[in-house]
């Protein structure tokens, strides 16, 4: 199913697109990394990975092509069988992977798969950011890990089906450009964690005939409905909406929308929930800060409106959105307090910013 | 996120505009920032496309790069920058005042008073949003390390005079806006969120448009429906309206008008240079700056916006009047920068591309003693904060209702008056611990006693475990305020002179209203650091011969920056 025209049916379209320039330059530096046979790639690949084992001279890269996914995926595998034999380097340029996701064929393209003389093999993650002086973007280098996990699991099944079975990697090989250039370099990325973390969520995905099978009978997705039937089937499948979602779901701007409709606190971000409990909605949270409902013996109301009475009272008397409680007059306190001191603050004696400014100096 | 900020953000869902987060202004603003509005060309590196740049409102100057992959285009472009942006730095330059500073004497090792310069204001460079910051470091260490033609007859690609510097201040500047606090570096946007709580997430408020509508949405309209449009309109073109406020552009922008401008820009370049007589080079260089235009044109349209909107940001800060501590704060800033001017004058190489482990150590413990300074001058300086520190239960503010002299036992006794405070906050205090308050701007500490079994205060509330959110553990007494409020015990232990009898004024008196914190006005330093020279083994050992002049980057004909 896609996604983005299904957003789009619902008057919700993604945002998501990626630029000519992004791509041009992406598929160049991938080009150059793989150029000449690979011969770049593999030494890197013996530099930062197995650096004991003998140098790669050449190395065979097998022609993967076959038609199909599926096709292309068994011919992978038969690459992969015939160069953990050979006792060489073979770099494998997109190969075709499987992968079961909630029991349905997921198929992964890898940018390369190297395989060692000792059997071992390495996924190799090609990205276009650079590393610059030795150390990467942190965000990009945790996205290209989680992507190249799976990568680890799928081959690992690939592996499974081998007597004896090849070792797969858990150490990944990212290859960037260094600095400004378009010359690559490489770092070893442990992804043993994401490995396990997405082995875990693979296992707990609910099956997709699951999912269907709870859907009302007749429930249809296809983005020719007219929106509002289109709409009910889609919230006909339960959605949590958060934040995070704008930056992974075509769908995100469609369940924002919803979300926001609701008056669901997590539109304002996961932390929220944890820190109201039981209040959920918008109204519920602000009707029990301002005294008009919630069970004042619950601790979470009962903070709420110490809340919203120091807020009121720091704001003044010209406070905002009636966040104040009726009846108790605020002890003093905070507003003048601070106040005053302020103004006391004011005429600053010279000595004082010199001497401060001295230890603010050193390194900046 | 303290649950004070919460209620903000809900309140904004509520009322559909944003909420105050700050009564007073917590940034300094300069009178003549310069703004910068970068886009760079999609790929990851972010080489340049073009800016807006200047200290007018009204009159921006803007840079173009027609041909991003075009290195003598780049440094055409970095060369007007530098144009722009040194001249600027210089004006603050040189305008110095004098100030003193402690100074270890190195023959007596004695702590003198030295006086030196301080540069009266520093420049203050404002980028729209996060993104910016970091484009402006990743320029800052792109051209560093670059060499001129006078510098190094033999270089490559010779960079234009003057781009070295640039990046050396720029990664100055890029360095400076990880210090919290500080604003010789600022993205409008973070600005903003610090003063006002929008209805929406923290991730969205990134979106310059989109919390500008929130925080002054149309006249009579909701800045929530303003800022769905601000995000997501686009028009007949499939162009967004409120285009963003970069570095990235739009995809949709740069497949549908921005390709085609610069193949036609790459089309009119190479018809030029096969031009065989002078006429059809004419003709040729028309096109040629047509094509080039059109590329201004549509760099001008995507910043404009941009730029219009980080002014009217900025009006919206400046209409908060400033913190006072804020002052203190810039000062900082202003040491700052006057440091490095004075490293770039003294010839000093550029920055190194890794910091060794001493100035690395330095960094990060300048970085969390300004967090901690912040924290505290930001609650000090406004009751809005204050209150979020209250509700956290570090800071109780509450009226004094009876004062008891008392004085220390020893030889000399001082003054150690005890002070009762009633209070409705819910203090975390434990035996002895220390409170402070502000006494003419300067810290004064007591120590907590007891809690006074009073007429009004039932049992005290519970002093340990706070919540997750500080909240006091509503154990016994379930998060019912007492009536009256605790009546908190405390004993006032300095700044009361060097008599028997306290100085006037000095000490709380009975209907005062006082506020205490639990947390430190003033950060104190941390413990020195050795010289980078004696770095312990464990730390790597000396770093060792550093090359005077760094090594320039390798260059190859596909960079991109």
């Amino acid at each position: 199913m896609d996604k983005a025209v299904l957003a789009s049916a619902l008057g919700a379209p993604s945002a998501f697109g990626q630029s000519q320039f992004a791509f041009m330059r992406g598929n160049a530096f991938e080009a150059r990394v793989k150029a000449d046979g690979g011969t770049e790639l593999l030494r890197l690949v013996h530099e930062n990975l197995d650096a004991a084992a003998e140098p790669p001279a050449s190395g065979a890269v097998p022609d993967l092509g076959a038609v199909g996914p599926e096709g292309r995926t068994a011919r992978t595998a038969l690459a992969l069988r015939e160069a953990t034999a050979s006792g060489g380097w073979t770099l494998l340029d997109h190969p075709m992977l499987a992968l079961d996701v909630a029991d349905s064929p997921a198929f992964l393209e890898p940018d390369a798969v190297v395989v060692h003389p000792d059997g071992s093999w390495t996924v190799v993650e090609i990205k276009s950011f650079p590393m610059l002086d030795g150390s990467a973007d942190a965000a990009k280098v945790g996205a290209a890990a989680r992507q190249a996990a799976v990568y680890v699991l799928a081959l690992e099944r690939v592996a499974a089906r081998l007597d004896p079975a090849p070792e797969v990697r858990q150490t990944v090989l990212l290859v960037c450009p260094k600095d400004f250039s378009n010359l690559p370099t490489a770092s070893a990325v442990d992804v043993r964690k994401q490995r396990s973390v997405t082995r875990r969520q693979l296992d707990r995905l609910v099956r997709v005939e699951d999912i269907a099978d709870a859907l009302p009978e007749g429930t249809c997705f296809a983005p020719g409905l007219p929106p509002a039937e289109l709409t009910a089937a889609v919230e006909s499948v339960p959605a949590a909406y958060a934040p995070e979602c704008l930056s992974a779901c075509e769908l995100a701007f469609h369940c924002r929308a919803r979300s926001r409709a609701r008056g669901a606190v997590t539109t304002l971000g996961r932390s929220l929930r944890a820190e109201l409990g039981a209040l959920s909605s918008v109204d519920d949270v602000l009707s029990a800060a301002r005294g008009t409902a919630g069970d004042p013996a619950d601790p979470t109301v009962a903070t709420l409106r110490r809340a919203a009475r120091l807020r009121a009272e720091a704001l003044g008397p010209a406070g905002t959105a009636g966040a104040g409680t009726p009846g108790t007059p605020a002890p003093g306190g905070g507003n003048r307090a601070t106040g005053d001191d302020a103004a006391d603050e004011a005429p600053r004696p010279a000595g004082r910013a010199a001497r401060t400014g001295r230890s603010g100096a050193p390194c900046h | 996120m303290s649950l004070i900020t919460t209620l903000a953000r809900l309140e904004a869902v509520d009322t559909g505009r944003a909420q105050p987060l700050a009564t007073v202004r917590h940034r300094h603003l300069t009178d003549r920032p310069l703004v910068l509005v970068p886009l760079t060309t999609a790929g990851e590196a972010g080489a340049p496309l073009g800016a807006l740049v200047g200290t007018d409102r009204d009159a921006p100057r803007l840079l173009i790069v027609p041909q991003p992959r075009d290195r003598d285009l780049r440094f055409a472009f970095l060369a007007e920058l530098a144009d722009i942006v040194l001249p600027y730095i210089d004006d603050h330059a040189q305008d110095v005042g004098t100030a003193e500073r402690n100074e270890t004497d190195p023959e007596t090792g004695k702590r003198v008073k030295v006086e030196v310069e301080l540069c009266a204001d520093a420049p203050q460079l404002i980028v729209p949003s996060r993104a910016g910051i970091d484009l402006v470091r990743l320029l800052g260490r792109s051209m560093r390390f670059r060499r001129t033609a006078e510098q190094d007859p033999e270089t490559p690609h010779p960079a234009p005079p003057r781009v070295p510097l640039l990046g050396r201040w720029l990664t100055h500047y890029g360095e400076r806006a990880r210090v919290p606090g500080s604003s010789l570096l600022t993205a409008l946007t973070d600005v903003l969120s610090r003063h006002w709580a929008t209805g929406q997430s923290t991730l969205e408020d990134q979106h310059l448009g989109a919390l500008l509508a929130w925080i002054d949405p149309p006249e009579g309209g909701s800045g929530a429906e303003a800022a769905l449009r601000a995000e997501l309109l686009r028009d007949a073109r499939g162009q967004l309206v409120c285009p963003p406020a970069g570095p990235s552009t739009d995809p949709a922008f740069d497949n549908k008008l921005l390709a085609p401008a610069i193949e036609r820009y790459d089309r009119a370049r190479t018809a030029l240079a096969a031009a065989e007589d002078g006429v059809e080079a004419d003709d040729r260089l028309g096109e040629l700056t047509a094509a080039e235009r059109h590329i201004r044109d549509l760099v001008a349209s995507r910043t404009r916006p941009t730029w219009d909107a980080v002014w009217h940001g900025l009006d919206l800060l400046r209409a908060l009047p400033e913190g006072p501590r804020a002052a203190d704060r810039w000062t900082r800033d202003r040491w700052s920068f006057t440091g490095h001017r004075d490293r770039v004058l003294a010839g000093e190489p550029p920055q190194p591309r890794r910091d060794d482990a001493v100035t690395a150590a330095n960094k990060l413990a300048t970085r969390e003693r300004e967090q901690a300074r912040l924290e505290a001058q930001e609650a000090l300086d406004d009751p809005l904060v204050m209150a979020g520190r209250r509700l956290a239960g570090e800071a109780f503010a509450g009226e004094v209702t009876d004062v008891v002299m008392a004085y220390s036992e020893g030889k000399r006794p001082s003054p150690r008056p005890l002070v009762t405070v009633r209070t409705d906050d819910r203090p975390q205090l434990g035996d002895r611990v220390r409170v402070y308050r502000s006494l003419g701007g300067k810290p004064q500490t007591a120590e907590f006693v007891g809690y006074e079994e009073g007429d009004a205060a039932g049992s005290p509330p519970a002093r340990t475990s706070p919540g997750p959110e500080g909240a006091p553990d509503p154990a016994g007494s379930p998060g019912l305020p007492c009536p009256g409020g605790a009546l908190v015990v405390l004993r006032v232990l300095d700044k009361m002179g060097r008599g028997k009898e306290p100085e006037p004024g000095s000490v709380p008196e009975k209907g005062d209203l006082l506020c205490y914190t639990l947390f430190e006005h003033e950060q104190r330093g941390g413990a020195k650091l050795p010289d980078p020279e004696d770095t312990p083994w464990t730390h790597g050992g000396p770093p060792g011969e550093t090359d005077a002049a760094p090594r320039p980057d390798a260059v190859t004909d596909e960079d991109v920056l």
